[in-house]
């Protein structure tokens, strides 16, 4: 096993997972009023089908990696062959891939071409969109390169892979990803380094999704602090 | 019952000149940051106009504020809490900065630099959000000052529903008032119901709504809400920002900025005791021209013993009370009738309220004989109708309106007999329902209208509020971001800026 391979696929996945936890559990603590969504409609309202499409695309497709490949191969066998669970996360992921796609460019547009969009770009605003593009290509591409496979057998070592790290199973998980293709390496890097720049970037507010909002009363009164 | 306190804010507009002394002293101190250029929480606008932003109080175009369900229920106008969160990735009722405006700046250095030439150098307009160099500006925070733009473009404003509204564009039968506007700190306020984060909230002890800028993520959905249009988001820093109704200030028991600073003295602050209990039931009260009476009814008489005892038992400060009593709003509002709430039919329960202006008698200037109601001018003659003044301040129902505009008068005509004819008219106070101690009330709050009946705020029981004085020692005072350790590092690994630093335009300074 090449030490390259140890490194990007047994050790990073921990430092990447680190510094997730870390950085944005320090950003939120000290530095919250960072933590944002970063809006930009306010100044240019034109981003209404764009932005609807790259978030509805990228939120099915990113819990279709969760579900797709933590769940063990021993249950998803109950309900579905690996033949056809690969045939339906190509299609799913090609499909809401697309979808993600076509938001994604159209907001890349925006944000590189509009005068007041790019004018109040911070770095990481621009940083952030190319390196999902290239992620979310490299996704697509995978779809191509798994017809040349379709028994599963590399979707079976990416789950193994995903399974392994979760459970600390360093060695496995770097034998897993020794023998997928370049693609599915790079693919599997860009998303690594994508937890790796989450915390300091606009990404944050994935982890506020408002849902509580649902279940609270609408008026909020506070009171002074008695205690 | 569950009492609460607020601090209520009447503006006198048949007082207010137009200044902007409030708008601009407001800037100053809270909004000449970058990304806060183009928000003004407090703005005042001529009207008739579409004023700021553009047709804000057009809710068929903005969906503010709250509507009453078929069912009895209010839900706010920009929908229920699925549609808000499904509208979160690109908000469908969120206005673009063009309706406020593009904010800009002049070159003016270049006055300094400019070569000799045979014209004088111009400093010619810069955009505050790109740096460039614009061109024209075509829209401003006051642009139709004292009448600006054409009738066909104003005539816009939502006031003139159900209205012959043609006939005031003519030269001879024009008419205009000045309006300033700010936050309403409202009972029911639609900004923090509609939060998706939770992180605006109305604080108990004196009814600001404030929203907190470490919990706010964004999400503009306040910014639809609001029906005034109060909330900005700050392009900037992407949180939203509001009138906080300067807190410090109140809490040392000073007015606000605006109120301060306002030359024609039009501005009153003053303690309104409210059943909190009452506030769901009044915003779905049946009919939109009920919502005033209705409001009126959720005020609680600080001088009954009843309530005097609830209160204490609801936590509320003898020195509340004892202001809540001298409440020049209070007052107004409840005692005289002769202030009204900005829009009652978006069912907030907004809490600055103002008195309606007079104008200049129209038909006397026409027939030489003008309409009168015993000794008082007939308020059909005044130039601004008084349909006009109705659907801005009730919701389209004259009555009350008709009812201030009449008392003003009397007190005018009857403090004008007294003094000039040495006459007590009473019967004049008879025919508008008011006493003569009422009326000399009246003419001491409303006419000389000193520093101290204006403004009667208790300062906040900030001992309340902490557990021990002590440790609050050496505390550091209002700052953004981390606490007291902004100041050391200009570099921010979570890219977090400097309130007051400049990216778009660097303000530079030239030593010549």
């Amino acid at each position: 096993m090449s030490y390259l391979n140890m490194l990007l696929f047994g050790i990073y996945p921990f430092i990447a997972i680190a510094v997730f936890v870390l950085a944005s559990w320090i950003r939120f603590d000290r530095e919250q009023y960072t933590w944002k969504s970063g809006s930009s409609q306010l100044l240019r309202n034109n981003l209404r089908l764009h932005s609807n499409l790259f978030h509805i695309g990228i939120i099915f497709v990113l819990m279709g990696h969760f579900v797709g490949l933590l769940t063990p191969h021993a249950i998803y066998h109950n309900f579905i062959s690996t033949e056809n669970k690969q045939m339906l996360a190509m299609v799913s992921g090609g499909l809401f891939g697309t979808i993600c796609l076509i938001g994604l460019v159209g907001l890349l547009k925006r944000r590189m071409t509009d005068p007041r969009i790019r004018a109040t770009s911070s770095t990481s605003d621009i940083l952030v969109l190319w390196v999902l593009l290239i992620q979310l290509v490299l996704g697509l591409l995978t779809i191509f390169a798994s017809t040349q496979h379709l028994d599963g057998s590399v979707m079976v070592l990416l789950g193994t892979w995903a399974q392994s790290i979760v459970t600390f199973q360093i060695v496995e998980a770097a034998t897993a990803m020794e023998t997928v293709g370049i693609i599915y390496k790079l693919h599997v890097f860009f998303g690594l380094t994508l937890l790796v720049i989450f915390p300091f970037t606009r990404l944050v507010h994935i982890i506020s999704v408002p849902v509580w909002y649902l279940g609270r009363n609408f008026q909020i009164v506070r009171q002074k602090n008695h205690s | 019952m569950k009492i609460r306190s607020q601090i209520g804010m009447v503006l006198n507009l048949d007082k207010c000149i137009g200044c902007h002394t409030c708008s601009i002293t407001c800037k100053n101190v809270w909004t000449t940051r970058e990304g806060m250029e183009y928000a003004w929480f407090n703005n005042v606008e001529s009207k008739p106009g579409i004023g700021f932003p553009k047709e804000w109080e057009n809710q068929d175009k903005w969906n503010g504020g709250w509507k009453r369900k078929a069912d009895g229920s209010i839900q706010l106008r920009i929908g229920g809490k699925f549609r808000v969160l499904a509208n979160i990735f690109a908000n469908p009722d969120l206005p673009q900065i063009d309706d406020y405006y593009e904010p800009f700046d002049f070159d003016y250095q270049h006055l300094h630099t400019a070569p000799i030439s045979e014209h004088q150098p111009v400093a010619r307009p810069r955009s505050l959000i790109t740096g460039k160099r614009m061109e024209k500006i075509e829209w401003g925070p006051n642009w139709e000052e004292i009448l600006g733009t054409e009738f066909a473009k104003r005539s816009k404003d939502k006031n003139f529903d159900n209205m012959q509204k043609e006939m005031y564009g003519e030269f001879e039968n024009t008419f205009m008032m000045y309006l300033p506007r700010l936050c309403e700190h409202c009972l029911n306020p639609a900004c923090v119901a509609s939060c998706p984060s939770g992180a605006i909230y109305k604080r108990e002890e004196d009814g600001i709504v404030l929203i907190d800028q470490d919990k706010c993520r964004g999400w503009r959905m306040c910014v639809s809400a609001c029906p005034y249009k109060k909330i900005y988001y700050n392009w900037k820093s992407g949180k939203s920002e509001k009138c906080i109704f300067c807190y410090p200030r109140i809490e040392a028991g000073m007015p606000t900025v605006c109120s301060e600073t306002c030359v024609g003295r039009i501005r009153y602050l003053g303690v309104l005791l409210y059943d909190a209990d009452r506030i769901k039931e009044v915003a779905e009260t049946p009919s939109e021209t009920d919502l005033y009476e209705k409001q009126l009814e959720i005020f609680l008489d600080p001088n009954d013993p009843a309530i005097i005892a609830q209160a204490r038992k609801d936590g509320i400060p003898d020195s509340v009370m004892e202001s809540a009593r001298q409440s020049p709003v209070y007052k107004m509002a409840v005692d005289w009738k002769v202030a009204l709430p900005l829009h009652p039919e978006y069912r907030t329960l907004p809490m600055v309220w103002y008195v309606p202006p007079l104008s200049p008698i129209q038909s006397a200037a026409e027939s030489g004989k003008m309409g009168m109601d015993g000794v008082i001018p007939d308020v059909d003659s005044l130039r601004i109708p008084v349909k006009y003044l109705a659907n801005l301040l009730t919701a389209g129902d004259e009555k009350p309106v008709a009812l201030a505009l009449k008392r003003m008068l009397a007190m005018r005509s009857y403090k004008r007999s007294q003094q000039i004819e040495g006459i007590e008219d009473l019967a004049v106070l008879e025919q508008v329902g008011l006493t003569k101690k009422q009326v000399e009330s009246m003419y001491r709050y409303m006419a000389i209208a000193n520093y101290e009946d204006r403004f009667v705020i208790p300062s906040a029981h900030r001992e309340d509020a902490m557990v021990e004085a002590y440790d609050e020692r050496g505390g550091c005072g209002f700052s953004f971001g981390n606490g007291c350790s902004t100041g050391s590092s200009d570099l921010n690994m979570f890219g977090g800026k400097k309130a007051n630093r400049r990216d778009i335009i660097d303000t530079v300074q030239v030593w010549e």
